[in-house]
């Protein structure tokens, strides 16, 4: 079990990690604005949350998230069917994309401005509609990013090429698309990656390169989060030509 | 401040409704293509349910202590009276934002270091290297480049120049030092672009974004808002690659 002194580190550890916050914010609200600190007892109290939050997190990282990403990882190579790892890939990244809250937030934005922009009607129904349909583009794209990232891996391809190619891609894109839904569809690929995603996706590709032959976990397992961040850009774009 | 407490409960419950697809798919998976079920599955689950309530706590505390204040004085400080100080109602030039640029860099900075996401992908690649990439060194790289994106993502607001000319001139300077950057840094530099923006910058910086935009002359917020998490995005990538050339540099010069 864990003993008290390594909680008692790790939780100092967290404090340090906030401590960079904690600063900012005090010196621009003294210093800078020159007021006083607002409920000081009830940020102190969520300050203490929030360093329980993060120790709890990295507990549960090394325990649960990292272990089950490579165990998959490790049961998906020795069984050798790439269209169950593929499937797999897809729903992961499609899954934990859809119900995504700033993903939902993003497309509820994204549905008023097209509707400022007179590209849909501004009625109740077709912004819905909208941000529903830019929500499960953006997790198509993911899904299919990761899928992309975990064939990468498999065949060893090199990651620049296939980043530049996505590049190349977001900046043709770029000329074409309605200039309303550019600053949402760069702003997309940023959201996309969540908390829970991010360890779990990182540990399955780390798992993958180190079970099969040839690859080196450093070179190969990283990226997948790359193009998680990439494809949605490009489809995002589209999304805005063709809707 | 009990309602703190109850809030806590609120998120809980959302953060639940988050992972259970990822949960569903985990599972099914695992039941389904292996047939078996899941190896270690006491510690899997207790790990699982650790992460929940530690985002549960992490996510409310954030809400109760940092995002009030921290949206509260991106508003202030982008406000026309304070940026103008003693001559209200004169123009405004791009350096008159001084206190924006400088919170813009500070804010971006520390909130990427207490990003959980980027110390998962630190924590992995510390292992994954055997140590040789430092927890803390990729950290600050990334935090570095965040801090200068959204510093320079809020001067793009403040001139309204268009948001595609730096994010191409950014892709153009990420292929050329991709081409000089050693190889076992380029993919985890890349990921790294992903990572920054989660939990705790995307609200400030969304925040930040909003205010300017509507407080600009001639900015419309919902077109001249977005873009700061781009810039969050592709600045880390830069400053990781530059980070590890650096390091080779330097090693070579010692021998």
């Amino acid at each position: 079990m864990i003993s008290p002194k390594a909680i008692l580190n790790s939780l100092l550890d967290s404090l340090r990690d906030l401590l960079p916050i904690i600063l900012v914010i005090g010196f621009f609200q003294i210093a800078v604005l020159q007021q006083p600190i607002p409920n000081f007892g009830e940020i102190a109290l969520g300050v203490v949350f929030v360093v329980i939050g993060l120790t709890l997190f990295v507990q549960g990282l090394n325990m649960g998230l990292f272990p089950i990403g490579e165990t998959m990882a490790y049961s998906f190579a020795s069984k050798g069917s790439l269209i169950w790892l593929l499937s797999f890939a897809f729903a992961l990244g499609f899954g934990t994309t859809v119900a995504e809250p700033a993903l939902i937030a993003v497309a509820k934005e994204a549905a008023k401005i097209a509707a400022d922009g007179g590209m849909i009607e501004a009625n109740e129904p077709s912004m819905a509609s909208y941000a529903q349909g830019l929500r499960l583009t953006v997790a198509v794209s993911v899904g299919f990013a990761i899928v992309i990232g975990v064939l990468r891996i498999i065949k060893g391809w090199p990651i620049q090429n296939l980043i530049v190619v996505g590049y190349t891609g977001v900046v043709i894109m770029t000329f074409f698309a309605p200039r309303e839904i550019i600053g949402i569809a760069y702003d997309s690929g940023g959201v996309t990656t969540s908390t829970i995603t991010v360890p779990l996706v990182t540990a399955l590709g780390v798992g993958l390169a180190s079970s099969i032959k040839g690859r080196n976990p450093m070179v190969d397992g990283f990226g997948l989060i790359a193009f998680a961040s990439l494809t949605p850009m490009i489809f995002v774009m589209a999304y805005g030509m063709v809707v | 401040m009990i309602h703190i407490f109850i809030d806590l409960f609120h998120v809980l419950i959302a953060t639940v409704w988050d992972v259970l697809p990822i949960v569903v798919i985990l599972f099914g998976f695992q039941r389904l293509a292996f047939r078996t079920p899941m190896p270690n599955r006491k510690k899997v689950v207790s790990g699982f349910l650790l992460v929940l309530l530690g985002l549960a706590f992490f996510l409310e505390g954030l809400e109760a202590a940092l995002f009030p204040l921290g949206k509260l004085m991106a508003q202030q400080l982008t406000d026309p009276v304070f940026i103008a100080g003693d001559e209200v109602g004169r123009a405004l030039e791009w350096w008159d934002y001084q206190w924006v640029y400088l919170f813009a860099f500070a804010i971006g900075f520390a909130t990427t270091i207490a990003e959980p996401s980027l110390l998962a992908v630190a924590i992995k690649a510390n292992q994954v290297s055997a140590g040789s990439i430092g927890i803390w060194g990729l950290r600050i790289a990334v935090a570095i480049g965040v801090a200068i994106g959204i510093a320079l993502g809020v001067f793009r607001i403040i001139t309204g120049t268009p948001l595609y000319w730096y994010i191409i001139t950014g892709y153009v300077f990420v292929v050329v030092q991709t081409m000089f950057a050693p190889r076992m840094i380029i993919a985890l530099a890349y990921d790294s672009g992903g990572v920054t923006t989660s939990t705790v910058t995307v609200p400030l910086v969304a925040a930040l974004g909003l205010g300017l935009a509507s407080t600009v002359p001639g900015r419309n917020p919902l077109l001249d808002g977005f873009g700061l998490i781009a810039f969050a995005s592709l600045f880390p990538i830069m400053s990781v690659l530059a980070y590890a050339q650096l390091s080779e540099w330097s090693t070579r010069r010692r021998k």
